[in-house]
């Protein structure tokens, strides 16, 4: 029983800090994949090639003031970025980074928590993550705040319901909302389930993007219009709250996109105790594909985007999963 | 007491406590995050139950959904904090919130004892055909509770048709540009892109 | 059961842990001033105009109407997709039934232009 609490809080320790330097690499790595894409050198001052540059930041970030404006409703606005950043660390909970190994005669299960209700999680994570935003717009007493909030938390509830039914899909196919089972069923390239559901893998990237506020879709930052949108009024590491969230929850969407359609630590050549590299590695390809779209898109403009989610990608996830649903069985 | 135990008795609390609080605030927005705690804490005592679905269930679709309305219906409202709502008018009214809780409760009481309650089942298992599992609730809903399933299917249409209906009937016109309620947050805010 | 669900509660507790020591750090360290307007809320250097409070616009308020219903049946789905197998023609006909009922509400959404935006 002790052993069992020691070994997985040291379980949950590592992968916390493993995701938090993703984060602060994951701003580093946009910086220069999108400085390169635009022929400039991004970041390069703070250590060699500027690798030391999140580190900077997030220092820079602590020193600052924290101003709080005078209209705010003081306990929400300081709940809101709390509500922000702990949901996003939460879909960890269940994912599974790599297979069971052992280590110094010991036995160790590539998750944190092996829930055979994985997939529920994940969606009821998913579900409580609106409320930092809504919070932070509401509570901030500044006009874009609001607009941003509520125009956001508007995008992530519409896109939510198509990105729920692309999920579903690969249910209907594993047979399983087990995760762990989801990524033993894919042993081969070939079983991976983006070639049994190619469109609900589409409709899970456009609505993972669309839920992470990423570009295209990243309205509530809407500079021209809603300077920063919900979190215009925050500042120093507040404001940083919002901003770690948000890349955590682009690394939690990327890993459960790996999980449920590319066969999460499969792969071949390497043992079981390094398999999480293959996990990495399809990890660091959803990152760079998320990049690539900020470098190359324009955002969508507010009625594009709702109407997008409301009319084309909704009808398309029913069918997609009804269609799905008349082969598995027939 | 086991460690199953004391979870239960904490969130137990939790969830009375942030019922209670709910009951307590005057301001909109608080009482909506305190039910939202509340429901949290229900949803642990239906997993220590080994009713994994329907504590899900309690998550994504109270706390993730219906709240979500309720903040917006409150936005929709304004209702901002206590200021708005006034004083309350007595000591009378003050304390009817309490009073009327109170008389629920007791009589929560009375139909609890009323009822002879099964025993507990055991504790949860992390199978996936044990009571309460998704697959058990799953079979269940499509083959002895099918109809009522059919139905709710009806009544969700009719809560469709009702809420664009009453939308439509406040705000005469076409849904949704005109309203009345129209502002800025639709549009470009002008201030912004000027500066 | 508590071995599968310790892991997440620790969780749980330690994110909600990091979230308040990086919400404490900067209020710790960080320096504070207070000189005239820097309690106004932002509004590119001049004074904020108007109200704060606009009212919500009714098509959130439908958006989010239409979100639980159509919540609710992916959670219907969801069990569906569990048991498919083992229900065969049978499921597949009762959810078709369902699904259709709850998208006629969503055409008559679009027919009566609540989905629209612009």
């Amino acid at each position: 029983m002790l052993e069992m609490i020691v070994a997985s809080s040291i379980k949950v320790i590592i992968v916390m800090l493993a995701v938090l330097t993703g984060c602060a690499y994951a701003t580093y790595m946009e910086r220069k994949v999108v400085a390169f894409m635009q022929h400039r050198i991004g970041p390069s001052y703070a250590g060699p090639y500027g690798l030391l540059q999140p580190i900077a930041d997030a220092i820079k970030m602590a020193f600052k003031e924290d101003v709080v404006p005078d209209k705010v409703e003081r306990i929400t606005y300081a709940l809101a970025p709390i509500a922000s950043f702990v949901p996003s660390l939460l879909v960890f909970a269940v994912v599974p980074f790599s297979a069971d190994f052992t280590l110094v005669g010991r036995q160790v299960t590539g998750v944190i928590s092996d829930l055979n209700i994985g997939i529920l999680f994940v969606f009821a994570i998913t579900s409580l993550g609106v409320y930092g935003i809504v919070l932070a717009g509401w509570s901030s007493g500044s006009k874009y705040s609001l607009m941003g909030g509520i125009r956001s938390s508007a995008q992530m509830i519409s896109y939510e319901i198509s990105y729920g039914l692309s999920i579903v899909g690969v249910i209907l196919i594993a047979n399983t909302l087990s995760l762990r089972q989801l990524v033993e069923q894919q042993d081969t390239i070939l079983h991976w389930y983006i070639w049994k559901q190619p469109l609900g893998f589409l409709l899970y990237l456009t609505c993972a993007i669309a839920e992470t506020n990423r570009l295209p879709f990243d309205l509530p930052e809407a500079e021209s219009e809603l300077v920063g949108g919900y979190h215009t009024e925050y500042s120093s590491f507040r404001f940083a709250m919002f901003f770690i969230g948000e890349y955590a929850n682009m690394i939690a969407v990327s890993c459960v996109g790996t999980t449920l359609f590319f066969g999460g630590w499969q792969g071949p050549f390497l043992p079981a105790g390094l398999s999480v590299i293959w996990f990495v590695i399809k990890v660091f390809c959803f990152m760079f594909f998320y990049i690539w779209l900020r470098a190359t898109f324009p955002r969508f403009r507010y009625d594009q985007l709702m109407n997008f989610g409301w009319k084309v990608l909704f009808p398309l996830a029913v069918v997609n999963l009804l269609v799905t649903g008349l082969i598995v069985l027939w | 007491m086991t460690i199953d135990a004391v979870i239960f008795v904490i969130s137990a609390v939790v969830a009375i406590f942030g019922a209670a609080m709910m009951i307590a605030q005057r301001n909109p927005v608080a009482s909506v995050l305190y039910l939202i705690l509340s429901l949290i804490a229900q949803a642990v005592i239906y997993v220590q139950l080994g009713a994994l679905f329907v504590g899900i269930m309690l998550v994504i679709v109270y706390a993730g959904a219906i709240m979500v309305l309720f903040l917006f219906v409150i936005m929709l409202l304004n209702l901002r904090g206590s200021e708005e709502l006034g004083k309350p008018s007595g000591r009378v009214s003050r304390f009817t919130k309490y009073v009327i809780t109170l008389l629920f409760f007791v009589e929560l009481i009375f139909v609890i004892r009323g009822v002879a309650l099964p025993p507990a089942p055991e504790l949860v298992t992390n199978q996936p055909d044990a009571f309460g599992s998704v697959k058990a609730v799953s079979m269940l809903l499509f083959t002895k509770y099918l109809y009522p399933f059919q139905l709710t299917g009806v009544l969700m249409l009719i809560a469709v048709v009702g809420a664009v209906v009453i939308a439509r009937r406040e705000h005469p016109g076409e849904l949704p540009d005109d309203t009345a309620a129209e502002s800025t947050l639709a549009e470009t805010p002008k201030e912004g892109t000027k500066a | 059961m508590f071995e599968t669900y310790y892991p997440i509660l620790f969780l749980i507790l330690f994110a909600v842990f990091l979230a308040l020591v990086m919400a404490g750090a900067s209020i710790l360290i960080g320096k504070r001033t207070r000189l005239g307007k820097k309690g106004n809320p932002y509004e590119c250097g001049i004074d904020p105009v108007g109200t704060t409070r606009d009212p919500v616009p009714v098509k959130f308020f439908l958006i989010a109407i239409s979100f639980i219903l159509f919540d609710i049946e992916v959670i219907f789905l969801l069990p569906w997709a569990v048991v498919a197998r083992d229900l065969g023609m049978f499921g597949f006909v009762s959810i078709l039934i369902f699904v259709t009922l709850v998208m006629i509400g969503y055409f008559y959404e679009l027919g009566r232009g609540a989905l629209k935006w612009d």
